[in-house]
Order: structure tokens, then sequence, then C-alpha cells
């Protein structure tokens, strides 16, 4: 193993914290020095995903880059253990893209610029921190890392909306969001204190994923234990991936945080908690996750539908890409949910897919609400005329959620379809039904908003500026690119799947 | 069995503070009124004078004075280092505060002097009365501290009920130890235990007696149900005395319940363990009711009070966790009050600056203070996020030790429970968080300061057709605050440095930790 490979985990955790740090430190006021600096924080990250990536050796799978720090003696006994597996690359990747995709969008942010992006890069590294490491503390650690800044993120560059008769001001979005995540992570929390009891009461206290991994095989956890610790691990980590009915801070928050914030959030930070199911959950309590996956399989199927139709019933741009984001994380669950190799890789592929097409669709209505400050579909028309390149990569991502063959959607979701029909009939067609539901209101949309006669009131609105033509292009491409070719994607997720489902 | 005044040289760092102290006293007879301030800096170089003294003579030695009732070990320089430390800090905050709004600076700093000599006592205390005799130490000096403000009508009322449930609390404190000592003829810690391991039934003396104790202890750390006075007291006192209440002398407390527990009940703990039911029991009540009624408080002061008591309650829930075969729980108490009362240094220091440069203490003062003056929204804001226990900050890893023990000792419950209302906790601390990041500037007063240095807010968006967030356009105008004094400044920043070096990387501070917890567990 080179120098580079031991390093590298720790390197992308601690770069874009060194960097939210060193901001701290820029001149006030200075706005595009803040911006250029996090790009320059950001671009580094991305370059240290995709290497880190590429470098990941899929024939060999298993843990990589492993590297441990100690950090604490006894009695504590906690250290930094780093490694990344077949499930955690793509999502490492997945992160760099959407942070720097989001610092680049980011260059309309004027107020406090400096300390968007230094709350920005530190929530980009609580999430890099989450699907590296190899200790619950630091799991746990670096998941309230990514929890922490959105509250100042939404409620100060945030925007309310009115509703007419009611207001959703960005306090209520941000306070909703902060509240519903810490008390999702009360239950994950209990979670690992039960574990590390547990491990105490088999010998060895330990928060290390692996050592407690080992004593869960042995069979030291008795089923009735795993039976009441894995709730709290799904519906902690359930209520950031949006679990329904733990998902209605999602939408809330999503449309009161500034565009970068809601594509790294609905991009990469609710794939935290699928991933945080997968990775204590499922690993940590195989009998205890068998015994669930019923349930939380009926919940992703509701989360399918029900985001599906209150995606269709909304006005609101955003919101309605919110719940689309509640619907899509439902294929995600189930994917999980179905135990199956097919089915479980669809879900990681879903996770990478939704977290692009998603980053790309805030980030065009963050375009178009910049010029025309409104979302409201009933009134928007004919953007196409107007601000064609945004609103082709938009529909560009459209297509790629309702499943369009050829986008990385379809893969994902045919995946995930494919596993659960193997396994719960019943829901997967559900499911296609939602994914039917998708359709009608993606291509509404579309129809009418951006394809819909011009209006000589948006005469005035201009294109895309240079910047969000370049991001719009980039994240397209990635969907086109997974769409049509996605085995650099499958075999390395392939493996970290297979070694999840030697368990069951 | 070694005489009276043998090793009596161990107590040079007490005797020397006693004797600055009176210095200060003396000091002030002589100095002119505008040159108060050199008290403050006389009290600041003698207790670094103090700290060097027992970090060369101290470590290492190990032995008891005056036939057991005082103890020097590792727990006690260890405590000693940190109330002085805590001193420094504390003096450091006041000294603009008390040039500004009080009169008699020569007292002021001479009681704190005393105070923390009383503190160092309570913490080597390895007897009741001794023990008792320190706290009163500590207590007179409060009372006389809290009723500062000689003016101010809630700073007397506050300082009377501190007083008369003071003085009751030591009553039944007194009572407490009398009764004990009635049933097992012993007031040495080590006796008790003893005592409380050998005697073959439990009388109900002395159930009473202990209980006794407990409640009496229980007054002066404020947990529920004995916190009612807290509140008031805190408001009332000016505010460098509300920040020595919530750290120091609440630190303090602890210190000795932390020896007593460990050194009287905790070796016993297999023949009479009902104590950590009613620790148990009080922690929860404090966690709850301190975090719950915060949640409606609009003064900064009152909001630190419950705060506080919501923090006593963890700290205490810890102690079930005390146990001759493990240090965790011992580790993750001491490790929890070093942690919070640096957090606490920087919330009052901010909030000190805020006050001497506004007059106010509500919590909606705050307003726009990310704008007015953004280090000290900043210095806050982290606080507080330490506080409710986010990382990258000392608040986090710090809990995370602490409820971890008790966990492992068999509570999960209690744990969770902790974790819980610290989550109500997080409710409160961003409210206050909002006021200064979210809610624009209260509108300048008529005397238009704004074309000064300050920065205006940038405008957003010009015209917003339906979505707009009509009810807070930014106010345009508001007045920035004055810098912070460099002093506040320096305590701030080093405060910062130590939140964060210390929830990110806190093995140093824990192999020191560990060597006081040693002290007073020897099996663990």
């Amino acid at each position: 193993m080179t120098n580079f490979d031991q390093a590298v985990l720790l390197l992308i955790i601690l770069v874009p914290l060194a960097g939210a740090l060193l901001s701290m430190f820029l001149p006030r006021g200075r706005s595009e020095d803040a911006w250029y600096f996090a790009i320059f924080v950001s671009a580094i990250t991305l370059v240290l995903s995709v290497v880190v990536f590429a470098r990941y050796d899929f024939g060999a799978g298993g843990y990589q880059f492993v590297r441990t720090y100690e950090w604490l003696d006894a009695p504590l006994n906690i250290d930094l253990s780093l490694a990344m597996d077949g499930i955690a690359a793509p999502l490492v990747l997945l992160n760099g893209i959407v942070l720097f995709g989001a610092v680049l969008i980011s260059q309309t942010i004027k107020h406090r610029t400096r300390d968007f992006f230094v709350l920005l890069l530190a929530l980009g590294s609580g999430v890099y921190g989450v699907f590296v490491v190899q200790d619950l503390f630091f799991l746990f650690f670096f998941y309230e890392l990514a929890v922490l800044p959105m509250y100042l993120l939404i409620g100060v560059w945030g925007s309310s909306t009115d509703f007419g008769s009611f207001m959703r001001t960005k306090e209520y979005g941000a306070m909703k969001l902060m509240l519903f995540l810490v008390a999702g992570s009360v239950l994950i929390w209990i979670g690992i204190l039960a574990l590390y009891v547990a491990a105490g009461q088999a010998g060895s206290p330990t928060f290390s994923i692996e050592a407690l991994g080992e004593l869960a095989r042995a069979g030291h956890f008795s089923p009735a234990f795993q039976n009441w610790v894995f709730p709290l691990f799904m519906i902690g980590f359930g209520v950031l991936a949006g679990l329904w009915p733990f998902h209605t801070w999602s939408p809330d928050g999503h449309v009161a945080a500034p565009t970068g914030v809601s594509m790294l959030h609905a991009g990469v930070l609710m794939k935290l908690g699928a991933f945080g199911i997968i990775r204590v959950g499922m690993v940590l309590l195989p009998e205890g996750a068998a015994a669930w996956m019923p349930v939380l399989i009926v919940l992703g199927t509701v989360n399918v539908i029900y985001g599906a139709i209150a995606a269709l019933s909304q006005r609101d741009l955003k919101y309605i890409i919110g719940y689309s984001s509640v619907s899509h994380m439902g294929y995600v669950l189930m994917g999980i949910a179905t135990l199956h190799p097919v089915g479980l890789t669809g879900a990681v592929l879903q996770m990478f897919s939704h977290g692009i097409m998603t980053a790309l669709m805030f980030a065009m209505v963050g375009a178009i609400y910049e010029r025309s400050h409104i979302r409201d579909i009933t009134v928007l028309n004919g953007l196409m005329k107007r601000m064609g390149t945004a609103s082709f990569f938009f529909a560009v991502a459209g297509l790629a959620s309702l499943g369009l063959p050829g986008l990385s959607g379809f893969v994902a979701e045919f995946m995930v379809f494919t596993g659960a029909f193997r396994t719960y009939l019943p829901l997967a067609v559900l499911a296609v039904i939602g994914a039917a539901i998708t359709a009608v209101y993606i291509l509404r949309l579309l129809a009418r908003t951006f394809f819909g006669e011009a209006d000589p009131r948006w005469e005035h609105l201009t294109d895309a500026s240079p910047v969000e033509k370049t991001v719009g292009a980039a994240f397209a491409l990635i969907l086109l690119f997974v769409g049509v070719w996605p085995a650099p994607l499958t075999r390395v997720i392939n493996t970290g799947v297979e070694s999840v489902l030697l368990l069951f | 069995m070694p005489g009276l005044t043998d090793n009596l040289y161990l107590l040079t760092p007490e005797f020397a503070l006693a004797g600055l102290a009176f210095l200060v006293f003396i000091i002030d007879l002589l100095l002119p009124e505008e040159r108060k301030d050199l008290l403050g800096w006389l009290s600041v170089a003698g207790l670094l004078g103090v700290v060097a003294l027992s970090l060369v003579m101290l470590p290492g030695k190990e032995a008891t004075l005056y036939g057991g009732l005082l103890a020097v070990d590792g727990y006690s320089l260890f405590f000693k280092v940190f109330f002085l430390g805590l001193g420094v800090f504390i003096i450091l905050s006041s000294i603009d505060y008390v040039k500004l709004h009080l009169n008699h600076p020569g007292e002021f700093y001479g009681l704190l002097l005393f105070s923390i000599l009383g503190m160092n006592l309570m913490a080597q205390s390895r007897e009741l009365l001794t023990a008792y005799i320190s706290l009163e130490l500590l207590s007179f000096s409060l009372y006389v501290m809290v009723a500062y403000a000689l003016n101010n009508a809630k700073s007397n009322e506050g300082s009377l009920k501190y007083i008369i449930i003071g003085a009751f609390s030591s009553a039944i404190l007194l009572y407490g130890i009398s009764m004990v000592y009635s049933a097992l003829g012993v007031t040495r810690f080590e006796g008790i235990s003893a005592a409380l391991s050998s005697i073959t039934d439990l009388r109900p003396a002395l159930w009473v007696g202990l209980a006794l104790i407990m409640v009496g202890l229980g007054f002066k750390l404020a947990a529920v149900p004995f916190h009612m006075w807290a509140p008031d007291a805190y408001e009332g006192a000016p505010l460098p005395v509300t920040a020595y209440l919530a750290i120091a002398s609440k630190a303090a407390a602890f210190a000795l319940v932390l020896r007593l527990l460990s050194e009287a009940f905790v070796p016993a703990a297999d023949r009479w363990d009902q104590w950590q039911i009613i620790v148990a029991t009080l922690a929860a009540l404090s966690m709850l009711v301190g975090n719950l009624v915060a949640l409606a408080q609009r003064n900064l002061k009152r909001l630190m009070a419950y705060s506080s008591i919501g923090h006593v309650g963890y700290i205490l829930a810890g102690a079930v966790a005390l146990s001759t075969d493990s240090l965790l729980g011992a580790n993750g108490i001491i490790f929890y009050l070093v942690g919070y009362s640096i957090t606490s240094i920087v919330v009052f220091a901010a909030l000190i600056a805020f006050f001497n440069a506004t007059g106010q203490e509500e919590i909606p003062d705050l307003a726009g203070l990310a704008d007015r003056q953004p280090f000290l929204a900043m210095a806050i804001a982290v606080s507080f996020f330490s506080l409710g226990g986010l990382p990258i900050f000392v608040g986090f890893t710090m809990k995370f030790y602490l409820f971890t023990a008790v966990a492992n000792a068999g509570y999960l419950w209690l744990a969770g429970l902790a974790i819980f209302t610290s989550l109500v906790s997080l409710y409160y601390y961003l409210q206050v968080i909002r006021q200064m990041y979210i809610q624009p500037a209260l509108a300048a007063p008529a005397t238009d300061a704004a074309d000064g240095p300050g920065e205006h807010p940038p405008a957003e968006p010009e015209s917003e057709h339906t979505h707009t967030p009509s009810h807070h356009e930014p106010s345009g105008d508001y007045e920035p605050l004055p810098r912070p004094s460099a002093l506040l400044l320096v305590v701030m920043v080093l405060g910062l440095v130590a939140v964060v070096g210390l929830g990110v990387y806190p093995a140093p501070l824990l192999e020191l930790v560990e060597g006081a917890s040693a002290a007073i567990l020897p099996g663990g």
C-alpha cells in the first residue's frame, strides 16, 4: 500500500474541515474570496474522491484503505479507524461531486458569504466521515457534524414560502429539520450505547464496528436484543433517509434551504440515513434486520406512493422536488429491505443516481428562482423559451427521475424492482405504480412549466450563468453515463453488497 | 498514627491563597478608588503563583493531614489546579464589569479568593465536618457576592433567598452528619465505608442521616427538587457572580460529592447501594425539570440557571456509574465538569461583554448580534452548540463519555433520558442562536450610528412576488457594538480553542483526569 492509500481517507475528512477552519480567517466582506477558497477546497476533495473511487480494487472487494489512529485509551477505547468498502465508495464519490457542485452554485450567496462556506465545508466533512469510519463513536460524531450546520444554513440563508393562508418560514423549516434529525440521533445514540453494553456483557466493550461485527457473527447478541435495538437504528437513521412517517421535515427543510444546501441535503445527506441502516443496522444486527425488513419494505413502499401523490398535488417547484425525494428514497429503502443482491445493489445505485439527479434539479430550480423570485408552477410557464439551458438540464434530471431508459434512474429502479419482485411481489407492483405517478407529475411539470407557451411576464429572464451551465452539464452527463454504462459503479457496489448479504 | 502537624507544609498553597486574600483586603485600603482594578490583576498574578507552587510541590505526593481530615493526592491536586484556573478566568472576565458596575472591588476579589480556598478544601476533605466547614467558607463568600449589586431589588431578593435556603440546607446537612455519627460513630469517609460494610443491620437513623446529607448536598448542587433558589439567585447576582455560581461553586460541590460517594459509599456498594437509586432519581428529575423549564425562559441568566440544573442532572447520573471496578464513571464526571466549566466560561464571558456594551440581558436583546458583533455571536453559538452536545465541540465528547459510563453501569434508561433531555436542551439553545443569527437587529435608536464602520446586511432579493419573507425584512440600520475588551477576547479565544481542542482530541486531558479518579477509586 502506498503512503497515499494510507492517508487518503483521513485527508478526505480533514481537507474540508481544515478548509472550514481556515475560511474563518479570511477577511470579512470580500465574498468572492470565500467562494474561490471554497472552490479550491472542494476541488481537492473532489479529486481525492475520484481517485479513491478509482483506486478501489473491486476484484479484491472488502474494506480497503484501512488505517487506524489511536484516539482514546482504556477504559473507553476509541480508535479512529478508517476504511472504505464497495457500498461506501460510490457514496464518497457522490459527496465529492455534489459538494463541488453545491459550492459552485453558491456563487449567488452574497450575505455573510464566509460563514456560509465555513458551515458548508464542515457539513461536507461530516458526510465523508460517516461514509469511511469504522467506529460507532466517530460514525455518530460525523453524523452529528453533518446535521449541525443545517440549522444555520437554512435559517440564515434560506427562504420562506408563502402559501397564502399561512407561511412556512425558513426558521420553521430549519427548526423542524434540526429537531427531527436530532430526535433520530437520540435513538441512534441509545442504540449505540446498547450495543456497547451488550459487547461488554460478551466480554469486550467496544465501539469498533469490526469488533462488534465479529461479536454479532459469533452469536453474542441474542435475537431478542437485536429485535429491540434494530428498530432504534432503522427509525433513527430512517428519519434522515426520509422514512415515512418521519419524513415531514424533509420537504419543508429542502424548500427553505438555499440552493447549494438543498443540493447537498437531498443529494447526499439523506443517503447517510440509508447508509447507516446498512452499515450499522444490518451488519451489526443481522437477525434483528431480517425480522424488521418486512416492516421496512412496507414503509418504503408507502414512501414511494405517498411521496409521489404528495408531489402530484404541490404547486411549488421546490416542494415537488422535495416530495419526489421522499418518494425516491422509498426505492432505496425498499431495495435495502429486499435483502436480495440485485435489490440492494439497486438501492445503493439509486442513492448515487438520486443524489446527482436531485442535486441537478435543485440547482436548476435555484437558477430559475434566482431570476424570477417565484416557484409557483401555476404562474411560471414556457421557461424553455427564456431559460433554455436550465430548462433542458432540469428536463434531463426529471426524465432520469421518472426512470427513462438510458438515464441512471432507470437502471437503479429496475434493479430495485427486480429485487422486490423476487421477494415481495405485491409491494413491487405498488412501487411500479408509484413510478407511474412520478411520470405523471414530472411530465405535467415539463409540459406546462418548461415547454408551455411563452409568457410575456417572463420575458426578462436570462438564461443560466456559465457556472450554472457547467454544473448542469456535468451532472446531466453523469446521469447519462451511469444510465448507459452503470458497470463501473455496480461492480464496485456488488462487492460491498455481497459481503453484507453473507450475514443473512 | 501521624501527629496533627505532620506534613503541614503540604498545605502551603492553601496558606498562600489565604495570605493572598488578606493581602488584597489590605491593599484595598491603601489604593485610591480609580486604581482598584490593580487588585484584580494582583489576584490573577497571585492565583497563577499558587498554581505554579502547587505544580512544583505537590505532584506525586500522597498524604493525609490532621489525622485523616484532609487528603493531599492526585484528586485534590487536579481540582486545585482546576479551581485556581477557573478563578483566574472568572477574574479576568470580571475586571471590566467590576470597574463599570460594582462598588467595593477590593472585597469582591478578596471574597472570591476566600471562596476558592473553600473550594480547594472541599476537594481535599475526607471527613464530613471538614467538608461542611469548607463548604460554608465557599457559601459565606457567595452569600455576600450574590448581594453585591446593592441597589438592585432583584439582587437583594435573590441573595435573600440564597442565604435563607443556604442556611436551611446547611442545617439539614449538619443534622444528617450528626445522625450518621450517632449511628456509626465515625465521620471520616473511609470509616463510614468500613462501618457500612461491616454492620449487620442498617438502622433507620443511618438511613435518615445519609438521606439528609444527600438532601443538604442536593441543595448546594441545585439538583431538583432542591433547586428553586438557583434561578432567582442567578438572575439577581451580578453577571460575573452568576458565572461563578454556575461554574465554580457547582464544580466544587461535585468535587466534594464525588469524593464522598467514592470513598464512603462505593466501597460498601455490595452491602448498601440504595444511594444509587436516590442519586438516579435526583438526576432524572434534574434533567427533566431543568431542561423543560428552561424552554420558557426569556432572561439569559435564568436560562443558564435552568440549563445548569439540567447539566447537574447529567453529572449526577454519572455518579451511579462510580464503581471500584471501573474508572469510567469517575473519569466521565470529571471530564464533564471540566468541559462544562470551560464552555460556560465562554458563554458568560460573552454575556459579560454584551452586558458591558449594552446593559441588556434578555434573550430578545441578542437579536441581530451576528451582524452587530460577529465574534460575540460566534462565541455564544459555539458554546451553546457545545452545551447542546454537538461535535466538534467538547460538549459532544463529554456527553458521549459520561452517558456511555451510565449505560455501562446498567442504567441504560437513565442514559436514554439524558440523551432525550439533551435534545430538549438543544431547542432552547437554538432559540438563542436564532435570535443572534436569524432575527434582524432591532432598529437603531434615533441617534443613528449606522454610518460608522459597521457593515450593512446586504438586502435580500428586492422584489419577491408571492414568496415574500415579509415579517422580517432586514431592517437595514442597526447599531454595531463596540469590540469586547481585549481581556474578554483573550478569555473567549482561549476558551473556544479549548472547547474545540478537547472536543476533537481529549486524550491528554483524560490522562490527567484518570490520575485524579484513580486517587479516589484505587481499585479501578
